[in-house]
């Protein structure tokens, strides 16, 4: 789960990490107001969960309230990246001497937590590791033990701190790792974490990634998933326990398994159609979850055909077959399916979807093959 | 011969008087596997499906001479399960629940290391060797004994290419699936030294997904320490980037962990990589002969 900047913020200075005096507004006039309060110059920012958003243009600098309410009013309500901007940080703009990088990630090859650093702040880091690798420093905390105080200093050290800031540079990646491990992230990231002309450390920007399988033990940070940010098929599947990811193409797609949900979208891909979405109802399917899928597929306006992927496995696949022929004589859709169910009692199944003239095929590639044709295929307008 | 497990292997359950548990051991035990014990705090005495059951993992072990172990324990407990297997010394450990937090799972990999036990999982369908023993939830329908050997990050995958592979009449010597999380106790390359020295695998199937590097560590391994032939699939060439793909591990992040980086690396290192698994399952058919 992504969190907005100004939650990740929150959350990072609960750990000791300084940032510039701010507060987060939803209307023009707030933001006004907060610029007041602060006085002098301020940065106004758009919370959105996409990366790129200073390119974008969602990040000004006001030099007066009223420019804030201003640029608050420009962005508020204003689509960047895709996302509508529902409310911005207003913060003290500082003045900075250099900018730093640092970061902690889930280090899958090490099976760790790496912690990163780089002199180079404020551009993508991976830019910075592609274009000058040297200038990354890298630490891995033990499993067992965690970060050591050793390795903190070995980053200061690393990026080319000064004696005075060695010290609040290492108190910085600790309270990072502390965070980090105590809120289940898979990412937090502060960039730039800026030197001020008075020499102190000030994060500008946060990020915090969160652990989905954390959300049992992480209650209280997971009430922040914001659900204006996702599609509302989203929304839905995660009330219902099935993963959907809905993507731009026309065949829509219903499987169980996440790994013969995207190989489904490969082969429609490879049979010259776009998937609509992935979904992976999970390993095992019965009649009521693959009608609960198939009703969060068709919320997809542009779905023009449903692949339907099941390998029957333990489920009997005739038990599948009959809750979706009740379904589809239930709705009267005309969005065509074909359906591929292979596995326990698959001929049974088959002959089940034949009788209520449902597309069925044999192997994987003539299922996708005739979901794209028919997606492709001009559709009939009832007048 | 086969890797990990065969027809003397002693299987205790975890968990086996929950729903799942109860439910595979029944199957397990139906498909000959030797299920010796089974475990489940304050259910010592009693028997699930003839199998005794036994309030911890060292009494089991104690009893039954239990040496591999399947955990179907709900995701607050389930490390606590994997750390308990390790500690009774417990060789295999075979972890199928899904959704335990990666950050628990870095710490208990390093145990389970230092202890010396091999774990496969979590969020994995467990292995099977056809005809002698399964310790896992695939329906055992699809596989027969044979030469390939399979590893797989994805479950259903599995079953798909086992299920084509078997229309061919070709099997498999062990099919190992090792999970979809980010930080699962067995990689690629794990699996790949065994098959490697296994007499009976002639050829290796492997099946990996977007997110993480294992497929390209295991590229590198192939190329440098495989002389069998393999020949490999990778799901999500269509997969949007920053999108968990149902699997926790099977993520795009920062533009790294895409199929297309993956398919590059394997076939750079001489693998034969399949468009899709019906290609795959026809390509391992037409080596088998």
């Amino acid at each position: 789960m992504n969190i907005h900047e100004h939650e990740a913020r929150d959350i990072l200075a609960g750990y000791g990490i300084a940032f510039p005096p701010g507060r987060v507004a939803a209307t023009p006039d707030e933001a006004r107001t907060i610029a007041q309060e602060l006085g002098g110059k301020v940065v106004v920012k758009a919370q959105i969960l996409a990366g790129g958003r200073g390119k974008a243009g969602g990040v000004k600098l006001a030099h007066s309230p009223q420019e804030a309410w201003e640029h608050a009013g420009a962005l508020l309500g204003s689509s960047i990246k895709a996302s509508t901007v529902r409310k911005v940080l207003v913060a003290q703009a500082v003045t900075i001497v250099k900018e730093f990088y640092i970061g902690a990630v889930l280090d899958r090859a090490n099976k760790a937590v790496t912690l990163m650093a780089s002199s180079m702040g404020g551009v993508d880091i991976e830019e910075v590791a592609s274009t000058s690798p040297e200038s990354v420093i890298r630490v891995t905390a033990d499993p067992l033990l965690g970060l050591a105080d050793y390795q903190a200093r070995e980053l200061a050290y690393g990026v080319g701190c000064s004696k005075a800031q060695s010290d609040a540079f290492a108190s910085v990646a600790r309270s990072l790792f502390r965070a980090f491990v105590e809120c289940d992230c898979s990412l937090v990231e502060i960039n730039p974490l800026a030197v001020t002309d008075s020499d102190e450390f000030v994060a500008l920007d946060s990020k915090m990634v969160i652990d989905d399988n954390a959300a049992w033990r992480q209650a209280p940070l997971f009430v922040l998933r914001d659900l204006t940010e996702e599609d509302p098929a989203e929304t839905k599947a995660r009330e219902l326990g099935v993963s959907y990811i809905k993507l731009d193409g026309s065949v829509g797609c219903l499987v169980n398994g996440a790994g013969l949900a995207m190989a489904t979208m490969d082969a429609i891909k490879l049979q010259g159609g776009e998937p609509a979405n992935f979904l992976d109802i999970g390993g095992g399917a019965s009649a009521e979850s693959v009608v609960g899928a198939l009703k969060i597929v068709l919320m997809d306006p542009g779905v023009r055909a449903v692949f339907i992927n099941i390998f029957g496995g333990i489920t009997r696949c005739d038990a599948v077959a009959q809750g979706l022929v009740d379904f589809l004589r239930e709705t009267g859709t005309d969005i065509p399916v074909i359906a591929r169910l292979t596995g326990t009692n698959g001929p049974e199944g088959r002959r089940i979807l034949e009788a209520a003239g449902i597309g069925i095929t044999e192997t994987m590639s003539e299922a996708a093959a005739a979901a794209v044709k028919v997606a492709q295929e001009p559709r009939t307008v009832t007048t | 011969m086969s890797i990990l497990i065969d027809s003397n292997t002693r299987v205790l359950v975890q968990n086996i008087t929950g729903h799942e548990g109860q439910f595979h051991a029944e199957r397990m035990v139906g498909y000959g596997t030797k299920v010796v014990a089974g475990t489940a705090p304050g259910h010592q005495g009693e028997s699930v499906s003839g199998v005794p059951v036994f309030n911890s993992v060292k009494r089991a072990v104690t009893a039954s001479g239990a040496d591999t172990s399947i955990i179907f324990v709900p995701v607050p407990f389930a490390t606590d399960a994997i750390v308990e297997a390790a500690d009774a010394g417990i060789r295999l450990i075979v972890c199928i629940t899904e959704g335990i937090p990666v950050l628990d799972m870095v710490k208990v990999y390093a145990h389970v290391h230092q202890m010396g036990s091999r774990l496969i999982g979590p969020n994995c369908p467990g292995l099977i060797t056809p005809g002698q023993c399964k310790v896992g939830i695939m329906p055992e329908a699809v596989y027969l004994p044979g030469p390939v050997g399979m590893i797989s990050r994805s479950g259903t995958l599995t079953y798909e290419v086992a299920g084509a592979l078997a229309s061919n009449g070709v099997g498999q010597s062990t099919c190992v699936g090792i999970g979809g999380d980010p930080i699962v106790g067995s990689s690629f390359i794990d699996l790949l030294t065994m098959f490697q020295q296994d007499p009976d695998t002639r050829f290796i199937a492997l099946i990996g997904e977007i997110g993480g590097s294992d497929e390209e560590a295991a590229a590198e391994f192939i190329a440098s320490e495989v002389t069998k032939p393999v020949v490999a699939f990778v799901a999500g060439k269509t997969a949007p980037a920053d999108k968990r793909m149902g699997h926790a591990g099977a993520i795009v992040s920062a533009g790294r962990g895409t199929a297309a980086e993956k398919i590059k690396a394997l076939q750079k290192a001489g693998v034969t990589v399949a468009d899709s698994t019906e290609e795959m399952a026809k390509t391992l058919a037409d080596l088998a002969g």
